[in-house]
């Protein structure tokens, strides 16, 4: 060590001393800036951090309803909601993934699928969350797992509700079914009620009415943690389920409906006259709306899809067919009420009908025709050149506004979207929307339910219905009643009021219907072999022309390919007094309606009128 | 070896032997102490809150600090001339031991901190901590001050050698708490303002380069400094986190326990680095204000106590240890309000852990030795 001499030591201290005081002033300014930063940030800022801070830790937590259930009209459960069990791992409370995926496939079957969507499902979760392993366990794995559970800490069985259609095909078009939210539907819905909620109504009864099934959300405002794991609740408000429908259709009526058409494809539409509630709308074939409420593969979809039977389109709401003869009660009645022709005069029919100054044969489809024809016959046997004169001498407008009332070419406005509208032909449609005049020998074809005309079996029921009142049109309803809390707003009556039609001679309606009578009960009515001794039923038989035969051809079902055989169509209503069903069916390429329609409404009619009477007496309205 | 000077005026003034009882006995300063214990008690209120209520985890920082109570008692008996003596050796020790960690380190979250012993490991950079001031004020106190400029060229190489070998593990905080400890003894040596000034513009020259030198966390750090909203759910979000933490506190604050940001978990490290962030949510300003007095009033009391000890080596160590204590603080505080960039620097003798806090209370301990052995020395 140097001389301890050569240091000054009281000068050592004194600059160590003013180094101190001016270290301790810097301490003292760099302290003040702290205390400036921390006011800016407590005192200035304080309710902008204040937010942040509640924004971090508050999460509202969406309480989906419970969806309201679909009843037909004897109680039996169309839609209902099912607890399915799925089994459910939460990473965080197992401690060997791996063993305890290898142990759990021991007892439950547990595929390679079901261990990829695991994996990738686990990157994306939470550690915290459970993640589902197996989806829709039945109930011996249930039980299965249940004995075995305390080898698994951290594996739940979990259930969830499902929307379930106990009945299948036969209901698949009416009551429709829900599935998981899309985007399109995403930014339609009120998406704060539909918080939580995964599915929606996407066709039939599920989709017309889901703002009555699905009901108002719930929430419950929580605190979460950093990772979103929940803390406490806060505050609470349960949701208000959906509430419950009730149908005028009855379960077993179409059930059997569907039955009926055996292999063919078609429609069915059952009325109720007096009340315009659907009784059965069956769209053949059907298909399990069961598979697309968890998601269908797109392999069942496309093979739904690309069909040719086309069991997704619903023909009863959908389906647009030429009527052919099913028009001709109404054709009739408008050739009565505009004074074109009276019931008794006769017309004579030699097979063929030709225009004044035309040679185009229009063929009757009876080719030595049916000798002197007056209404009655007319309807009865169904002789097409009765009507091509009719429809010549009354012209298309007349026949066209007559027809009108009915319902044919406009929507019914039935409580169930999609519908489509048909069409009932008329100078004016023709020349607004193909810019052509119309031609004389198109009101002959119109005239037997041909060329432009279509309807749907819908609008067939319901003008036949109309028929079966004397004039009184009720828009279909399927929904009778509602029940289970309301929401807030008003409800719209479920039956708007009935229209009652310009005024029609009482007489033409008797006249019109006692032909109907004698389609089945006369000895030459083309539907004579369902006549009946239990009660009476009016009805007319109807064939539509899928493919035209040309002038010097005959139509042979025989030779012609089943896809392009005619269409069968029949009409009906029962008891012819006091009706108490009117129905519609159409057979797709099932030849004659009498032969093919007319056996399945009689089916109908037994089961609603018979059957159903005798094991449920007086629940009848 | 023991300097002998003529009797300067502090020696007059009232010595410790004034002080009464156990306290002068044990070598311990009475204000001091009382600012540390109140600070400690502090510590552990807020711990207590900011671990979530963990009883054990207060009673583990309880046992750390006493045992760090008691180094800090056995350093308080070492006279000052003794640990002067140590000074060379102790600091060629801790060389080594750097050196050998370098080799054979054990390597904890990506750094190599830590030398294996067998029965306990061990970080020779907390030793140099300690080390470091001690030596650079062995040096320079062994010759006139202010030093000239060969001795200072040897004196900053005795800082840097140390702290290379620490950023290098690499360990930043602690780097420059140890840097800044020799520098703090090379100025209160009275190194001239104009080398100050030279030193200053010469780290802003380095700072390009400083900036290749740095690891890519380290980079990314002062990019999340500089703009912490660029990355908020990654590296900024400790700062977002912490600055709701502090600004929802308010005045007043939460509440002791009804800190939302650290008990739901938003806060991280919140009973580490961040425990300030916690303390100035449930206590708000005014809490803070109260932490920031005791530890201003222990400054203040280290300061004091480097102004009035009796040689070159007790003021510039006493002062540059006091002053370390601030560079703490500020480098914590400065971090979790987001004034500075975040480096691993805890609040001391608050922040859970034990490592630093066993060195700074050996670095008070080393403070009230060189205040009450004075009276020791011949007159």
């Amino acid at each position: 060590m140097p001389e301890s001499s050569f240091k000054d030591h009281v000068r050592e201290s004194r600059t160590l001393t003013s180094r101190v005081i001016i270290s301790a002033a810097v301490v003292l300014i760099l302290l003040g800036t702290l205390v400036l930063r921390l006011a800016h940030l407590q005192i200035t800022n304080h309710s902008h951090f204040t937010t942040l801070s509640h924004e971090n830790r508050v999460k509202l937590l969406p309480l989906p309803p419970t969806r309201g259930l679909i009843y037909d009209r004897n109680g039996v459960i169309l839609a209902q909601n099912l607890p399915t069990h799925s089994l459910e791992i939460t990473p965080e409370q197992v401690r060997d993934i791996d063993q305890t995926l290898a142990d759990l496939a021991k007892i439950i079957t547990i595929s390679e699928d079901n261990l990829k969507r695991f994996h990738r499902l686990r990157k994306q979760k939470r550690r915290f969350d459970s993640i589902p392993i197996r989806v829709r366990l039945d109930e011996r794995e249930v039980a299965r797992f249940a004995v075995n559970r305390h080898r698994f800490p951290g594996v739940e069985i979990q259930a969830r509700l499902l929307r379930n259609y106990p009945q299948g095909e036969s209901m698949a078009h009416l009551v429709g079914y829900v599935a998981r939210i899309n985007q399109q539907e995403l930014e339609r819905i009120d998406t704060s009620n539909y918080a939580g909620t995964s599915h929606i109504g996407k066709t039939g009864l599920e989709k017309s009415y889901e703002d009555i099934l699905h009901g108002t959300v719930g929430m419950q405002q929580v605190e979460v943690n950093a990772t979103g794991r929940i803390i406490r609740v806060l505050e609470n408000y349960p949701p208000i389920p959906g509430q419950d429908i009730h149908l005028h259709i009855d379960a077993s009526l179409q059930a059997i409906a569907a039955e009926a058409f055996g292999e063919k494809n078609g429609a069915a539409v059952a009325i109720d006259p007096n009340t315009g509630g659907v009784l059965a709308l069956v769209s053949k074939p059907g298909f399990n709306p069961n598979l697309f409420v968890e998601g269908i593969s797109s392999a069942a979809y496309s093979a739904l899809q690309q069909s040719d039977d086309n069991p997704l389109f619903d023909r009863a709401l959908r389906g647009q067919y030429p009527p052919g003869s099913t028009t001709k009660p109404f054709v009739a009645l408008a050739g009565l009420e505009t004074g074109t022709i009276t019931y008794t005069e006769k017309k004579f029919c030699p097979g063929f009908y030709q225009l004044p100054k035309h040679e185009h044969r229009y063929r009757d489809w009876k080719k030595q025709g049916h000798g002197y024809t007056d209404m009655e016959k007319s309807i009865v046997e169904s002789c097409d050149v009765y009507y091509y004169d009719l429809a010549h001498d009354m012209g298309i407008d007349k026949m066209s506004r007559f027809l009108r009332p009915f319902g044919f070419g406009q929507k019914s406005m039935i409580d169930i979207t999609g519908e489509l509208r048909g069409l009932l032909p008329s100078r004016e449609w023709k020349e607004s929307t193909r810019n052509i005049a119309w031609y004389p020998g198109e009101t002959l074809i119109t005239g037997i339910g041909q060329g432009y005309f279509l309807t749907t079996p819908l609008q067939l029921a319901s003008a036949t219905a109309t028929l079966a009142t004397h004039g009184i049109l009720r828009t279909p309803r399927v929904v009778a009643q509602i029940t289970g809390t309301a929401p807030s707003e008003t409800e719209k009556p479920l039956q708007p009021e009935p229209t009652q039609l310009p005024a029609i001679n009482q007489k033409n309606w008797d006249d019109i219907i006692f032909a109907m009578t004698q389609v089945v009960e006369g000895v030459r009515g083309t539907a004579r072999h369902i006549r009946t001794e239990e009660y009476r039923i009016a009805a007319k038989t109807g064939t539509a022309q899928v493919f035209t035969v040309k002038q010097d051809e005959e139509y042979d079902a025989e030779t012609v390919a089943e896809k392009m055989r005619d269409h069968a169509l029949f009409i009906a209503f029962a008891p012819v007094k006091e009706p108490q069903i009117a129905i519609a069916v159409i057979v797709e390429h099932g030849g004659h309606g009498g032969a093919v329609a007319a056996p399945i409404a009689r089916t109908i009619m037994d089961h609603y009128l018979l059957d159903n009477k005798q094991l449920t007496p007086g629940d009848q309205p | 070896m023991i300097p002998r000077s003529a009797p300067s005026r502090e020696f007059t003034q009232s010595t410790p032997a004034k002080q009464q009882g156990a306290l002068a006995w044990l070598h311990l300063d009475l204000p001091l102490i009382s600012g540390l214990v109140l600070l400690c008690g502090f510590g552990l209120i807020v711990l207590y809150s900011a671990s979530d209520q963990s009883m054990a985890q207060v009673e583990r920082q309880l046992i750390r600090l006493g045992l760090a109570f008691v180094v800090m008692v056995v350093m308080a008996q070492i006279p000052p001339q003794q640990l002067r003596r140590w000074s060379p050796w102790l600091f060629g020790a801790g060389i080594l031991m750097l050196i050998a960690v370098l080799i054979f380190g054990h390597t904890g979250k990506g750094a190599q901190r830590w030398l294996d012993l067998g029965f306990f490991r061990f970080q020779p950079s907390e030793l140099m901590k300690l080390a470091v001031p001690m030596m650079v004020a062995w040096f320079l106190s062994s010759a006139r001050l202010p030093p000239d400029w060969r001795r200072l060229l040897i004196a900053s190489l005795l800082i840097i050698i140390p702290v290379l070998m620490i950023a290098k593990q690499p360990d930043l905080g602690t780097s420059l708490l140890i840097a800044s400890a020799g520098i703090f003894v090379l100025f209160l040596a009275g190194v001239q303002w104009r080398l100050i000034a030279g030193f200053v513009a010469l780290l802003a020259a380095m700072a390009p380069a400083l900036w290749y030198l740095m690891r890519d966390y380290q980079r990314q750090r002062v990019l999340t400094f500089l703009n912490p909203e660029s990355d908020p759910l990654g590296a900024g979000y400790h700062i977002i986190q912490s600055k709701i933490a502090i600004g929802s506190g308010g005045i007043y604050g939460k509440g002791w326990l009804n800190g939302t940001q650290s008990h739901l978990d938003f806060l991280p490290e919140s009973s580490t680095d961040f425990i300030f962030a916690v303390l100035a949510e449930e206590f708000g300003l005014v809490g803070i204000l109260a932490l920031l007095t005791i530890y201003l009033f222990i400054i203040l009391r280290g300061l004091y106590i480097a102004t009035q000890a009796h040689d070159s080596y007790d003021r510039l160590l006493g002062g540059a240890l006091t002053l370390v204590v601030f560079v703490y603080l500020f480098v914590n505080t400065g971090m979790v309000t987001g004034l500075l960039p975040v480096v691993g620097v805890p609040l001391p003798l608050i922040s859970y852990g034990g490592t630093s806090l066993v060195t700074i209370m050996a670095g008070f301990g080393i403070l009230m030795s060189i205040h009450t052995h004075r009276k020791l020395l011949p007159t």
